[in-house]
């Protein structure tokens, strides 16, 4: 099940810049939540941050309270990569292993952290390519087939299914369609409609009728700042503030 | 309707000239690379397959005068100073190339980068002689371990030049999809990075070992060469290189065609290694992948 999500003066930084100010931000369980705004306005850097992706990038560094279910993100003593592990994440581009089989993408996460039960890691594998909506399309060549021979759609959905296979309590999602075709995007956020029984999903978007269609909640950020976060309906219908009104009717950005 | 683009007949002939002249250049260079290459293999095999029989495989030298033996303990002594060499160099080879591409950003990464680069131009006489100085002098003799250290280091600064080249083009993607599954770094640099790069970073290692396994001077003060068999790591041992050095510089006629022979097995045996690496490497490869 997914686990809610708690941000309280968040502060990211590249190098001396300061990227994202005092962000507070409350995402619900279970639910899908939408982060739009224009480029460079620091809503791909505060996904980052909610796994510490963030800190990956030289120079880069974050502060602030999050809480991802029980555990306290920038807490003393929090392991980065416990936090990954039950944070997990979808990138822009599809990015599967190249050198590996279908199976061994979806797998390598299980597989590099110790787990070693065959039989179970089998079902894993199933079940996250099935939850994906790949399985169909794969189940027959899984150890035959390079992740990097399928289709960019496929691919971004192995990438998807790769992360679910760790069973995380969260997805992010960075602009996870923004480089595929209509019909691989609808195919996506089809998928991301289902995958909030299981998970509680944040995804960034630049495409506000995207946000419109699969979010229940929509924040706008604009330059480091969060402008507006309400009802995805609130904020494309009634938007209380005037940036956020200029954005969605495409003013600028 | 849409105009068809213009025809290749429109092409000026200035161009097709250009055209013509840069292809035929890249052939001409190509050429004369090859040739060589290939003088050197049709000359070896002409001079040398005429001694080459089973005794050369399977019996050590005869003394001087007799006709006759082979170089069965040289060719057991190269194996066997590659293999202390690979054991050495591979790893710490790999292993600096790593650093260098996932963790060397700073002073240190230059600092290491640079010596590795001084290190490639030494001369390997040199290397001989500090590998000389360090083990054989310590342990009053000459050995098989001595001459695998010293090809080692000679391998070292190559492979890690090359492993960190062939990190460095895998795309940053690919690690930040590793670290996002809670995949700890050092695990993502060992199974997906060089995973990932293995082909380039095999290619690399391979390179650095046809490169010293004909070496002859560093062996010079360290295997020093053997006229009988051993198998020890710490007698002197005789290497296929050397004694082509001793059967090339000697007065006999007889060791001058085996000199040949041992040259031409010398060849063969790298082109053998690097083959099977390389068959051994591609099995199991995947559809599609890159």
């Amino acid at each position: 099940m997914g686990v809610g999500i708690e941000v309280r003066g968040l502060n990211a930084y590249y190098g001396k810049h300061l990227a994202l100010k005092s962000i507070d931000m409350t995402v619900p369980a279970n639910h899908v939540t939408a982060v739009i705004g224009p480029s460079g306005c620091g809503k791909s850097t505060f996904v980052r941050c909610l796994n510490r992706m963030h800190e990956t990038i030289p120079e880069a560094s974050a502060e602030g309270d999050v809480k991802v279910g029980d555990i306290s993100v920038y807490g003393e003593g929090t392991d980065p990569v416990e936090v990954r592990r039950r944070i997990g994440m979808v990138f822009q581009k599809p990015n599967p292993f190249p050198t590996m089989s279908i199976y061994d993408n979806v797998a390598a996460g299980l597989r590099l952290n110790g787990f070693r039960n065959r039989k179970q890691m089998d079902e894993l594998v199933e079940r996250s390519l099935k939850l994906s909506a790949l399985w169909d399309e794969v189940k027959d060549t899984l150890h035959k087939k390079s992740g990097a021979s399928l289709s960019g759609g496929q691919q971004q959905r192995l990438c998807i299914a790769r992360s679910l296979a760790v069973e995380p309590e969260v997805l992010l999602m960075d602009e996870p369609a923004s480089a595929l075709d209509p019909i691989s995007t609808s195919k996506i956020e089809e998928l991301i409609f289902q995958l909030k029984q299981h998970y509680t999903v944040v995804i960034v978007t630049h495409n506000m009728q995207q946000a419109a269609r699969v979010a229940e909640l929509t924040g706008f950020f604009l330059m480091g700042s969060l402008i507006e976060y309400d009802k995805t309906e609130k904020i494309f219908t009634a938007p209380a503030d005037k940036r956020t009104e200029d954005y969605i009717t495409g003013r600028f950005g | 309707m849409h105009k068809p683009p213009e025809s290749p007949q429109t092409l000026s002939i200035w161009r097709r000239l250009t055209n013509h002249t840069a292809t035929g250049f890249a052939v001409v260079a190509a050429v004369l690379v090859i040739v060589p290459l290939l003088a050197i293999f049709v000359d070896l095999v002409m001079k040398g397959a005429s001694s080459f029989n089973l005794a050369f495989l399977t019996q050590t030298p005869k003394p001087p005068g007799e006709v006759g033996g082979g170089m069965a303990n040289a060719i057991v002594g190269t194996g066997l100073i590659l293999a202390v060499a690979s054991v050495l160099g591979l790893p710490l080879g790999i292993g600096c190339g790593i650093y260098l591409a996932e963790y060397g950003r700073g002073r240190s990464g230059d600092l290491i980068r640079f010596t590795a680069d001084v290190l490639n131009g030494i001369p390997s006489i040199v290397i001989g002689m500090a590998v000389y100085g360090l083990i054989v002098l310590r342990q009053k003799h000459f050995s098989a371990f001595s001459g695998g250290v010293a090809l080692g280091i000679m391998m070292i600064p190559t492979i890690a030049r090359a492993t960190e080249e062939m990190l460095l083009m895998v795309p940053n993607v690919v690690r930040e999809a590793a670290l996002g599954l809670g995949i700890p770094k050092w695990r993502t640099a060992l199974s997906i990075t060089l995973r990932t790069a293995s082909a380039g970073v095999i290619t690399g290692c391979m390179l650095a070992f046809a490169r010293v396994a004909g070496e002859t001077a560093p062996l010079l003060f360290t295997a020093f060469g053997n006229q009988f068999w051993n198998l020890k790591l710490n007698q002197p041992t005789a290497a296929l290189s050397l004694q082509v050095y001793t059967y090339g510089l000697s007065p006999y006629d007889d060791w001058h065609k085996q000199a040949w022979t041992g040259a031409l097995i010398l060849i063969v045996m790298i082109v053998g290694a690097v083959a099977a690496v390389r068959i051994v490497t591609s099995r199991g490869k995947l559809k599609g992948a890159s």
